[in-house]
């Protein structure tokens, strides 16, 4: 199939535009309609997974076409293990998310279309190979987060929205300096080419050192932003936390990763001795997200604040692990490969555990009239088992217990890190005890205890939707624990040449 | 190629029978303005598809006018001005179409809108000075009565400065043009001409001579600090006048800098080179700057389109062939996007609610009362703030790429400029549109949609919409449409001098 | 000296002919005219004077260059010639400004004083000798004081008349002074013959006390600063056809008069163009007033809100840039200067035309008079946006390419660098100045309603609307092909 991966990208947006053009159809179409679209990724993704070869080197599915001649810009889209095991997340996540939204009443066919504009876009980026889509979809899928939050959200909305938006553009702003620098003195775009360019040394001889240096920072700031990385998260709690429930789960399921994959797929390869030389200061930052997220959820006494700080914790693991190998000094090949398995397999794991997190939040305030503070509740477990099930399972996998799919990731990260970084790994670890505090803390006031009077009134247990949106999520979990293999499969050979090209 | 000067022909008999057929009616002063704006454009597009790109000045008229002053009535075209003839083309459609509510002395307004754009045109094609000149000034008077007689706010004020300010500019221009024609000994006014002319300057004549010029042009452009008429200008004026005001007239300014001032004396580019540069980046921040706090929709606007044109400015400072093609991408760019924001804020919303305070419209939950106009905004703001996908991005990113090789911090602090116009497109958008949103305002504004029903978006809204968004979709999308015809025009003789001066 | 009386006869066919129509229009209106009411006898008037002048006008076109005659007392070379006609195409302007006009008592006279002034502008134009030069600017000047006192029921009109007549004697005696002195040094009336004197013996204080004379006489008649003290009264108080005439017909015989006295005849002491500012010549003098004129005019211009006023301060500031051209006359030829002349004649008449129907219909003094005129009468809005774009210099009008063309030679004369370089530089940048009150005007024309509810709607006779026409016609066509004028050169 020639353009399988156009088809991934552009399913999603043909549905919006036929929403967008399609103003009288009943909601219940509209929803069904666009869950449809919205599911077409992933049996496409399973289409693609069946014939990718993950022990191929280099990007499979390839679509490349001149575009913009005066720029050297082409559409080039390519797949490797890490953008499958993402794209399948967002065909995972996205259906789930528009289940999830199912009872929104006010305007669901802008909110879907919305939503399948956001799941093209995050599909785009992670199969993009040329900055310029690249960035198109990166920028995009601004747009429709932005009025997901703000349309839907809860009172501070707006101001939370403007700010998610203004923090990623500014980072984006200079991102695109960055890259406009790179044109400049290499007069493409690709992130192949500049990868082989920064391999062969070849951007060193024609850029120099220090205005290399300023490209870097400016394609860091970008991508910090969005993930975020330490310090840069200041928007992130507010936003995660007035975003419809949807919008969340999408948020930290999907946009945080293309962060993370922004990390790996362009700032390593194209800035290696850059990040090499800035990783001690970034590995503190990355730590500093550990712990400070862990800690800083700790202190959260509203539950969707709480799951949005752990999600700056669990996200900065991957960083760690990615700043650890690019740091480190010595040749430890075993580490590094423990390590960046661990951190493709936290990006995938922490998108199922954080949205299917989101989603219990969004039916504990959806069932208490809008409370979501820890105290508001108690005794859940006994009013609605089902439910404390599920959510049991999702709290845990987060919180890494071994089993579920949460520990294989952050055992691997751990053991990645205290072989390149054994004094981060140590402290990292007191991000692990609060983590684990917290979360038990959140399981044990909500769903144990004595039932709080918001619970005992009317607290249905899951109905047939839910149980629906959650099954598949938490499946994966307890599947992915057992036998990690399934997805580690996908990406070791890619990690394998990573670290073999390791500088 | 060669019906190009009818484009010029055709809006000034435009005017002229609009003029007539205001005296009948109305609505056959508009019939003919829009069949005037519509053919002219016509002849703009069929000429751009017969269009080889190449890097030649092609010649479409030369008479002698004025042999005793060696002046003739030069016109030509290359990828350059063809790419401003489209745009004036669109421009001058949709205003036509946002014009269309205009009921008070139609035939004069749409008179003095055809001549304007006769005008623009004319500059457009001109190859002589004494031309360019001439439709130059042509271009300015319009706008004052435009502005004077059917303009909002404060009009008579905004319309008298911009007017001053225009012919403070046009004045340095002339002279500047008369330094070189007479002290170079140039025998005529040809560009070509005047450029050899100029060469026999002294270097600090030419130096002078340049910022004479470069001034003059950039006053229209809106550089920083010449700036001020144009969000003044731009608030007081109708809405069909405010986009052709930002959307071709600010152009003209950029494009004397590019056609005539940068060509003929590239040493005294060389000299003022950072000055500019470092006026355009303070007009790019500081007018950023100031739309981040205005209290006016309108202004947000204007001061947004100073903020972009400082683009254009910078990728002319920059000279080199990536920042002057990234100017020109620009120039059109924002001749769209400026055109729909002021489209949207001056027609759709302020004929409606007849405010146009931020604070007002917040209270109002305008996305619900005017659906098309929201989303027209939103696509336009997402644009004007460098979207990819969108037009204003290949332009901001090949001035970014040119500017950078001139200047890495020029580009750092560029890249500023893009947050902040980021910052406040989005603050526009949201307080104006989006001001109730929230899950609690969605039940008084259904009430408020049934209270106080607006007059719904009529259909010439629609279209000049739906046409301005297809074109910034369309160069976004395809910047290699307009950009193939814009880089073989910069390896003109005539135009090559330019990098020789600026790249040192 | 030939001195053939035949040739003198053809080739003053035109002012035979204006002489003679003006004693017949009084003469019409004395037979025929007694007891008809006035508007009668001054369409009556009006028609033998307009068919006066074209007869002239052909005439004038019939006679042709023949250069010099009757002993080089007159000359008719191409630029006496185009001023010729130049003249009596204005004057028959004013003709049709009178016909719009407030209608006075005698209307004959009146016309035929227009008409004897215009035979005084020809004769200026063909004047090639000192005593033909006085004679014929003193037969211009005393109708033209006339006219601007003719309507006897208003007091200022009456003062303008005055005020005219006692600056204009004034600089009458400063003229008769001066060439009575170029007479004692020379011993030559005629130009070609005193040049050729000059040429001999060169600058010293008595020829420069004479151009001194001269110069103060041609301030005056050019209502040139600091001579122009008589302009802004005598243009509120007169007539209006009368302040038509003064501002456009006489403005251009009287540079004909003195761009000849000047170049042909006193250009031995001009000095040295390029650095006008060492004191060596008349250039000197000329670029002082120049420069005196523009700042003057422009800058008090801004401060009017009378519109006749205003329009008196534009001219001198106009005055000032002629004086640009009589310096370039040296490089270009007359042809420039003239255009700018005959051009500005036009617009000034028009303006003044446009006047005089909405004095007729209300009043006309302060600019804001004008208020609501689009909506009025759309004829009169429009040709008055014409004429005041020309005097204000936009392109492509008639005003702008005379300026241009100035500004243009006034540069290649010294550089940009020379006290002419800065002169010119200082007048683009006052042309720039002057939009402002050129754009009050218009604004109150086009933009501003109309005081009260109900705008009454101007009737304008069909001459005067022929006329304004016709003016505006010009001023484009003109603006559109200079080279129509320019190659006649």
């Amino acid at each position: 199939m020639k353009c399988l991966l156009s088809t991934l990208i552009l399913t999603p947006w043909v549905g919006a535009l036929l929403l967008a053009f399609t103003p009288r159809l009943s909601p219940r179409v509209t929803r069904t309609l666009a869950l449809l679209f919205s599911l077409s990724t992933l049996g496409l993704v399973a289409f693609a997974w069946s014939g990718f070869d993950p022990a191929a080197p280099g990007y499979q599915f390839v679509e490349q076409h001149a575009w913009i001649k005066f720029l050297n810009v082409s559409y080039h889209l390519g797949l490797d293990g890490m953008s499958l095991g993402l794209v399948a997340l967002t065909g995972l996540i996205a259906p789930t998310a528009l289940l999830a939204s199912w009872k929104i009443e006010r305007d669901p066919r802008l909110f879907n279309l919305l939503f399948l504009f956001l799941q093209g876009a995050a599909i785009g980026v992670f199969l993009a190979l040329n900055f310029f889509p690249w960035f198109i979809c990166w920028e995009l899928s601004l747009v429709p987060a932005f009025f997901l939050i703000k349309l839907w959200g809860g009172p501070c909305a707006s101001r939370a929205a403007y700010q998610f938006v203004v923090y990623t553009i500014g980072g984006s702003a200079f991102m695109l300096l960055a890259f406009a620098a790179l044109f400049a003195a290499t007069g493409t775009f690709d992130f192949v080419e500049l990868a082989a360019l920064a391999r062969d040394g070849g951007l060193a001889t024609v850029i120099p050192s220090p205005a290399l240096g300023t490209i870097f920072i400016g394609v860091l700031l970008g991508l910090a932003v969005k993930v975020p990385l330490f310090p840069f998260h200041t928007w992130l709690p507010s936003a995660y936390s007035e975003a419809p429930t949807a919008a969340s789960m999408f948020l930290t399921g999907i946009m945080s990763k293309m962060g993370v994959y922004g990390f790996l797929r362009i700032l390593w390869p194209l800035f290696p001795s850059q990040l090499h030389a800035a990783a001690p200061l970034l590995l503190g930052l990355a730590l500093a997200g550990v712990v400070f997220g862990a800690f800083a959820a700790l202190a959260q006494t509203d539950l969707k604040r709480m799951v949005a700080y752990s999600s700056i914790n669990h996200v900065s693991y991957c960083l760690l692990a990615l700043f650890a190998v690019a740091g480190s000094s010595s040749f430890n090949p075993d580490a590094s490969t423990a390590a960046l398995s661990g951190a493709l397999l936290q990006m995938f794991n922490h998108g199922l555990s954080a949205s299917a997190l989101f989603f219990c939040v969004g039916i504990l305030e959806n069932r208490s009239g809008g409370k979501r503070g820890l105290l508001d509740f108690g005794g859940v477990r006994t009013a609605a088992p089902v439910f404390a099930g599920f959510c049991g399972i999702a709290l845990f996998s987060s919180l890494g217990l071994p089993g579920l799919n949460g520990f294989v990731g952050e055992f691997l990260v751990f053991r990645g890190v205290f072989g390149l970084a054994p004094w981060t790994a140590a402290i990292g670890c007191l991000g692990l005890f609060a983590t684990a505090f917290f979360l038990l803390t959140f399981w044990q006031r909500v769903f144990h205890g004595p039932q709080s009077p918001a619970v005992a009134s009317r607290f249905r247990d899951l109905s047939m939707l839910e149980t629906i949106t959650l099954v598949p999520a938490v499946t994966l979990m307890v599947v992915l624990g057992v036998c990690p293999q399934l997805l580690v499969s996908l990406f070791n050979p890619l990690v394998t040449a990573w670290v073999v090209h390791l500088p | 190629m060669n019906l190009l000067p009818c484009t010029i022909y055709l809006s000034f008999a435009g005017a002229v029978l609009a003029l007539v057929a205001g005296m009948k009616s109305s609505a056959a002063a508009r019939a003919v303005a829009l069949l005037t704006a519509v053919s002219s454009w016509g002849i703009a597009l069929y000429a751009a598809f017969g269009f080889t790109p190449s890097s030649e000045f092609l010649t479409l008229v030369n008479v002698p006018w004025i042999p005793q002053f060696g002046i003739n009535y030069h016109l030509a075209s290359d990828g350059i001005s063809l790419t401003l003839l489209v745009l004036t083309g669109l421009a001058a459609t949709c205003g036509v179409l946002f014009s269309w509510n205009i009921e008070e002395r139609t035939g004069e307004f749409f008179a003095f809108y055809l001549a304007l754009i006769g005008g623009v045109y004319g500059v457009f094609l001109s190859a002589d000075a004494f031309v360019f000149f001439v439709f130059y000034e042509i271009a300015i008077v319009p706008k004052y009565f435009l502005i004077a007689n059917w303009g909002s706010t404060n009009r008579q004020y905004g319309a008298m400065k911009l007017a001053l300010y225009s012919f403070a500019g046009s004045a340095l221009v002339l002279a500047g043009l008369l330094w070189i024609y007479s002290t170079g000994y140039a025998s005529s006014f040809g560009l070509d001409q005047l450029a050899q002319g100029a060469a026999t300057l002294s270097q600090g004549a030419q130096i002078t001579v340049f910022a004479l010029l470069f001034t003059g042009f950039a006053v229209l452009a809106g550089m920083f600090p010449f700036h001020t008429w144009a969000p003044t200008g731009h608030v007081a004026a109708p809405t069909g006048a405010s986009m052709l005001l930002a959307g071709v007239v600010m152009k003209l300014g950029a494009y004397g800098c590019l056609r005539v001032a940068m060509p003929l004396l590239p040493a005294g580019l060389d000299f003022w080179q950072p000055v500019i540069a470092g006026l355009a980046i303070t007009g790019i921040l500081y007018a950023g700057l100031v739309a981040l706090v205005q209290d006016d929709f309108k202004f947000v606007i204007g001061y947004s389109s100073v903020s972009h044109m400082g683009f254009v400015l910078l990728g002319l400072a920059a000279a080199n062939p990536s920042a002057v093609a990234g100017a020109v991408l620009q120039m059109f760019s924002h001749g769209v996007i400026a055109g729909l924001l002021f489209a949207v804020v001056g027609r759709m919303v302020y004929e409606r609610t007849h405010t146009r305070q931020l604070d007002e419209l917040k209270k109002l939950p305008l996305h619900r009362l005017l659906p098309f106009a929201a989303v027209v905004f939103v696509i336009a703001g997402l644009a004007s703030m460098g979207m990819p996908g969108f037009s204003g991005f290949p332009a901001e990113l090949t001035i970014l790429i040119g500017v950078w090789n001139y200047s890495a911090i020029l580009g750092v602090l560029a890249a500023l400029g893009v947050f902040i116009a980021a910052a406040f497109t989005l603050r526009v958008i949201q307080v104006s549109f989006f001001g109730q949103s929230g899950s609690r305002a969605v039940a008084q504004s259904s009430d408020a949609a049934h209270n106080h029903p607006l007059p719904p978006i009529t259909w010439p809204e629609k279209t000049g919409a739906f046409l301005l968004l297809a074109a910034t979709l369309l160069i976004g999308l395809k910047p290699d449409l307009l950009l193939d015809w814009i880089v073989p025009s910069l390896q003109s003789p005539l135009m090559k001098v330019i990098f020789h001066g600026g790249a040192r | 000296m030939n001195t053939s009386y035949a040739q003198l006869a053809h080739a003053l066919q035109p002012e035979i002919i204006l002489a003679d129509g003006a004693v017949l229009v009084i003469a019409f209106d004395l037979i025929f005219g007694r007891h008809r009411p006035l508007a009668t006898r001054l369409a009556a008037s009006l028609a033998l004077g307009a068919l006066t002048l074209v007869a002239a006008f052909i005439a004038s076109v019939f006679v042709g260059p023949i250069g010099g005659f009757y002993g080089e007392s007159f000359v008719l070379d191409s630029f006496a010639l185009a001023t010729r006609g130049g003249v009596i195409v204005l004057a028959l302007l004013t003709l049709g400004v009178a016909a719009g006009a407030k209608v006075m008592r005698n209307p004959a006279e009146y016309v035929a004083l227009i008409l004897f002034a215009t035979t005084g502008f020809t004769l200026m134009a063909a004047a090639n000798h000192l005593l033909i030069a006085f004679a014929s600017l003193e037969l211009a000047s005393l109708s033209l004081y006339l006219l601007a006192g003719f309507d006897k029921d208003r007091r200022e009109s009456a003062e303008a008349g005055l005020k005219y007549f006692l600056l204009g004697a004034l600089a009458t005696a400063f003229l008769l002074f001066g060439f009575s002195l170029i007479y004692g040094m020379t011993g030559e009336l005629a130009l070609p013959r005193i040049a050729a004197v000059l040429a001999q013996c060169g600058m010293s204080p008595l020829p420069a006390l004479a151009l001194v004379m001269v110069m103060v006489a041609f301030g005056f008649k050019a209502a040139a600063a600091p001579f122009h003290l008589w302009a802004p009264d005598a243009y509120e108080g007169a007539p209006t056809p009368s302040a038509a005439l003064i501002a456009s017909a006489s403005k251009l015989a009287g540079f004909t008069l003195f761009t000849r006295l000047l170049w042909p005849g006193l250009g031995a002491l001009a000095g040295d163009s390029s650095h006008a500012l060492n004191p060596g010549g008349w250039i000197t003098i000329v670029v002082l007033l120049a420069g005196a004129s523009l700042l003057i005019g422009n800058l008090a211009a801004l401060a009017q809100t009378n519109l006749r006023r205003l329009l008196a301060y534009s001219a001198i500031a106009h005055a000032g840039v002629m004086m640009l051209g009589v310096v370039t006359a040296s490089l270009a030829g007359p042809g420039p200067l003239f255009y700018y002349l005959f051009t500005y004649g036009i617009a000034t008449a028009g303006a003044f035309g446009v006047i005089a129907v909405l004095e007729r219909n209300g009043g006309c003094q302060k600019i804001t008079d004008l208020a609501g005129l689009s909506r009025r009468s759309p004829l009169l809005a429009g040709t008055l946006a014409i004429f005041i774009l020309s005097l204000a210099g936009i392109p492509p009008l008639a005003g702008f390419f005379g300026k241009f063309t100035f500004f243009a030679l006034m540069l290649r004369i010294g550089g940009i660098a020379s006290p002419t370089g800065a002169l010119t530089l200082l007048a683009i940048a006052l042309s720039a100045v002057s939009l402002y009150y050129y754009l009050v005007v218009l604004k109150q024309a086009l933009v501003e309603p109309f005081a009260s509810e109900k705008p009454t709607r101007i009737h304008v006779p069909a001459a005067t609307a022929l006329t304004l026409l016709a003016a505006t016609a010009l001023i484009i066509g003109l603006g559109l092909c200079p080279s129509l004028l320019l190659t006649f050169f």
